[in-house]
């Protein structure tokens, strides 16, 4: 037998291939499948596979229009006939969809994929993944919809013979796909078995049924088995796993298992035993047979994947640059749209002349001087671009006296420092501080550095700390510079010995937890925070308020105020 | 009056396989089916918003409403379905004037909709062949008198939004183009559903919508398994099943066009009014569209369960629906705006 690391990476590679054979039978119904993989032999290997498929191959790229998905008019063509000629969209017949560098996907175009994969005329949709990062992957409204989730990376060449699928058995099971039973004692079980592994949408369930329905027609039979279900269940569900399954044998591990432990897929070997035991097993504990299939098929660092998809829950915010928005002056180019020239935005030559050439016939019948071209205003299409939106740094700054007496004046050189980099940036900034009873905006955004500089020298220091009330005052500000296209980051800068509760009273208890609230709705609403204690010794309630807004602690290092100026810029663009 | 989904056509798989799944074989979601049936009792409430995690059905609920909707007259050969010859647009030329029972139109608005293709333009066909100026309504047409669907309506971009917003407020589609200058009514009632994690909804768009709900998987298990084994016969035996659930959803569609004669009869007296303000006073909901909504939907809901007046139930029962959508953000409260409503309901209506 192999080896101990190559039974599972063969295992790896078996599943990867045994889930190509399956969306060949059913590639409508199983949606298709999410290849995560970076470009290399392995996934040559495995691309070079794809088109077993019984439906033709096409390409999309991220940055595909709505023209070429949908169709639209074939302007050489309606020209040269004189009626319109429709060119087809990719998506108006069923074929099998090839996304390329499906980590840069954008939302709407996920979200139209999406719709032709429920609504088309049947296509299947291969996702092919490259991201680097795990933080960096392909929408989840799409993956959501793809039975198979395959992973490639870390497979070496050896291990990933040539795939060879039999078109003969594939065209067989296809035909026989339609007439396979499933029983309902059966198809109870699965919905369990995902809620156990912390599945929390339906369509992976659904999408476990189909794949072992193809599983049975490949083997021939009319009823899915228990194993059809197991096998199918390590290949669609596995991938999917949010938790680590308890299981109620106790002696199957509930950690993933050694390598050495991996079994073979049930179908391979054994066959004999299978069709023998095809009208027993369904009474043996299904549950845990389909359990234990799933745990060998479960990847090793499930717990490293989830922490980094909740990471990248956190959204866009946290990849250092500015969130997109749409202008007309610069930035990438999107499809232009019809408007009005009003001499903020740029006239798409091409596409005036593309929108205007079908009604030059009609408009020179009724031109009263005779033209050559006869362009209209309706006709204008103006150039949108997507750019990235200014950032915002609100610093929020603690003039109490505590903080006057530690370091406020090393504070203020700190956000000096980060202020000509800021300018350097072109990023906006603004200025909150807080002492006494609640807090200030003392510069609302602006790229002025001078004011800046000037209205934190004149900041004044002395009286109680209202921490909540600062943060209040930040937060109020970034939700106004974020409906102005903005993308703001909360720059806190204080000692953390908060004293004045939100209301005003004078109450440390009070107003450490007015200031966590404060911090758990800045979580909650996504606001990227950096935390720098000015104190003189790190305070352990600043760690705790960091943490809550999940924001990077850095302690301000003594009389270094470069040295915080790096620690900003790095936390900025992690 | 005629059944349209009962006159099965002679290919019954084939004309199966387009239907969707039915309305009332969907499992649990209580709250989604009921405002559906409430915006089918009642237009007037203003569409429906459903917002919701990937997979839990949002879409299905809102295609299946197709079937419950009670058919409306109008002219045969209108592009806007005008319920009378004399309210057909002139352009239209109609070449049969005869009114018949349509189903009531719910169309769908892609993301990838031009602003063409959802306003209408000039028929490009007749103005190359034949050098004709003639108008090409757009789906805005199509929808007047029913439904427009946007799924994922967060991601629809910016330039039609506004287009929606223009035509909703007004009621009327206006098309400039080669000195045509067309305008036709487009009365229709939004339905929309959408992941809140892909983006928010603009506070202008999200006021067209009367009610707003949020859905979820089921976390029962029993009912998670009805779910999947609902869908899988759907999918593997859908003449079948849809044979197996006609009954049912022919039911509540009477009971739906019933509750519809009776709307108009059904009383709210003035302590309900009352309460309907306090509720929003109370919750700090912008303007009075929030009561007006909440009033009309209880009354909707009365008449949906044969009752002759509107009361508290009605108005527990859908205050949620109705104002969660219209809550001023109040970043200290951690509590979500469901519960928010629920904690100021229990407060006013005891």
């Amino acid at each position: 037998m192999e080896g101990a690391a190559n039974g599972a990476t063969t295992g790896a590679w078996q599943r990867a291939v045994r889930a190509l054979e399956l969306l060949a039978v059913d590639p409508a119904g199983l949606g298709g499948l999410w290849l995560r993989a970076r470009s290399g032999p392995v996934r040559d290997r495995y691309v070079a596979a794809l088109p077993a498929l019984p439906l033709g191959l096409r390409k999309l790229h991220p940055a595909i229009g709505d023209d070429a998905l949908f169709g639209g008019l074939d302007l050489a063509a309606t020209l040269a006939e004189g009626r319109p000629a429709r060119a087809r969209g990719l998506l108006a017949d069923p074929a099998a969809l090839v996304l390329t560098m499906a980590e840069r996907c954008p939302p709407g175009l996920a979200a139209r994929l999406a719709a032709a994969l429920d609504t088309g005329p049947g296509h299947s949709l291969i996702v092919m993944d490259e991201g680097a990062e795990p933080a960096e992957a392909a929408p989840e409204t799409l993956t959501d919809r793809l039975a198979f989730h395959v992973e490639l990376d870390g497979l070496a060449h050896g291990d990933a013979p040539q795939v060879q699928l039999d078109p003969a058995a594939i065209a067989a099971a296809a035909a026989g796909l339609e007439g396979v039973v499933l029983s309902p004692e059966l198809l109870a079980d699965i919905p369990a078995l995902a809620a156990r592994l912390g599945i929390d949408g339906l369509r992976a369930p659904l999408l476990t049924l189909r794949a072992a329905r193809a599983l049975a027609a490949l083997d021939g039979a009319n009823t899915v088995s228990a194993e059809h279900l197991a096998e199918a269940a390590a290949l669609v569900l596995a991938p999917r796993a949010t938790v680590l399954p308890e299981s109620t044998a106790e002696d199957t591990p509930p950690d993933p298992p050694e390598p050495d432990e991996v079994p073979e897929p049930p179908d391979q070997n054994d066959p004999p035993e299978s069709d023998a035991s095809e009208e027993e097993m369904p009474q043996q504990l299904p549950a845990e047979l389909l359990l234990e299939a799933v745990a060998a098929a479960l990847p090793p660092d499930l717990l490293a994947r989830l922490a980094a998809q909740k990471a990248r829950r956190a959204g866009p915010s946290s990849t250092g640059t500015g969130t997109k928005r749409k202008g007309n002056r610069r930035g990438r180019p999107l499809p232009s749209r019809p408007g009005r020239l009003d001499g903020t935005s740029r006239l798409d030559l091409v596409a005036t002349l593309r929108a205007a050439a079908p009604w030059q016939g009609l408009r020179r019948t009724q031109a009263r001087t005779p033209r050559t071209l006869h362009v209209r205003a309706e006709d204008i299409r103006l150039k949108r671009y997507e750019d990235r939106a200014d950032r915002l740094l609100i610093f929020t700054v603690d003039a109490s006296g505590s903080a006057a007496l530690a370091r406020l004046a090393e504070a203020k050189g700190a956000v000096e420092l980060l202020l000509a980099e800021a300018y350097a940036r072109r990023d906006h900034v603004a200025l909150v501080a807080f002492r006494g009873e609640g807090a200030e905006t003392l510069l609302p955004p602006t790229r002025s550095l001078v004011q800046t500089k000037r209205r934190l020298a004149e900041l004044p220091g002395g009286g109680g700390t209202p921490l909540a009330a600062g943060l209040q005052a930040a937060m109020a500000l970034a939700e106004q510079a974020q409906s102005h296209g903005m993308t703001p980051t909360l720059c806190l800068l204080t000692d953390g010995k908060a004293n004045i509760a939100l209301d005003g009273t004078a109450s440390r208890g009070q107003a450490a937890e007015d200031a966590q609230r404060v911090a758990r709705a800045a979580r909650a609403s996504d606001l990227p925070a950096l935390v720098i204690d000015m104190s003189k010794r790190p305070q352990p309630g600043l760690r705790a308020l960091a943490e809550t807004l999940d924001a990077p602690y850095v302690p301000l290092p003594r009389a270094d105020a470069k040295g915080l100026s790096q620690a900003v810029t790095g936390a900025l663009t992690d | 009056m005629k059944d349209f989904a009962a006159t099965m056509p002679k290919d019954r798989t084939a004309e199966a396989a387009k239907r969707p799944f039915p309305f009332s074989a969907i499992v649990g979601q209580e709250e989604m089916k009921t405002a559906m049936v409430l915006t089918a009792i009642d237009p007037g409430i203003g569409g429906v918003l459903v917002f919701g995690d990937r997979g839990t059905g949002k879409s299905t609920a809102v295609r299946a409403l197709a079937a419950l909707l009670p058919p409306i007259e109008a002219v045969a050969g209108c592009p806007v379905n005008a319920a009378r010859p004399e309210d057909c647009p002139d352009w239209a030329e109609i070449a049969d004037e005869t009114l018949v029972s349509k189903p009531t139109p719910v169309i769908d608005l892609p993301l990838g909709a031009t602003e063409d293709r959802v306003t209408g333009t000039l028929d490009i066909e007749k103005a190359l062949a034949q050098g004709v100026k003639a108008f090409e309504p757009g789906l805005l047409a199509r929808a007047n008198r029913g439904y427009l669907y946007i799924d994922e309506v967060n991601l629809l971009e910016d330039h039609i939004v506004d287009l929606l917003l223009d035509v909703a407020q007004s009621g009327e589609n206006v098309v400039e183009r080669e000195g045509l200058s067309i305008r036709h009514p487009a009365r229709f009632v939004l339905v929309g559903s959408g992941n809140p994690e892909e983006g928010e909804l603009r506070p202008q768009l999200l006021d067209r919508f009367g009610l707003s709900v949020e859905v979820a998987s089921p976390t029962d298990i029993d009912e998670r398994i009805e779910v999947i084994r609902r869908r899988d016969a759907y999918e593997t035996d859908r003449a079948g099943f849809l044979d197996d659930w006609d009954d049912k959803d022919a039911a509540l569609r009477a009971r739906i066009v019933a509750a519809k004669v009776r709307l108009p009869e059904v009383d709210a007296p003035e302590p309900i009014l009352r309460a309907c303000a306090e509720l929003c006073v109370a919750l700090g909901s912008d303007g009075l569209r929030g009561e007006l909504t909440l009033l009309r939907a209880g009354r909707a809901l009365a008449a949906y369960q044969d009752l002759e007046e509107v009361t508290t139930d009605q108005l527990r029962a859908v205050a949620a629906s109705c104002l969660r959508h219209r809550l001023r953000r109040d970043p200290l409260d951690e509590a979500g705006s469901t519960t928010r409503v629920a904690r100021t309901v229990d407060e006013i209506l005891g």
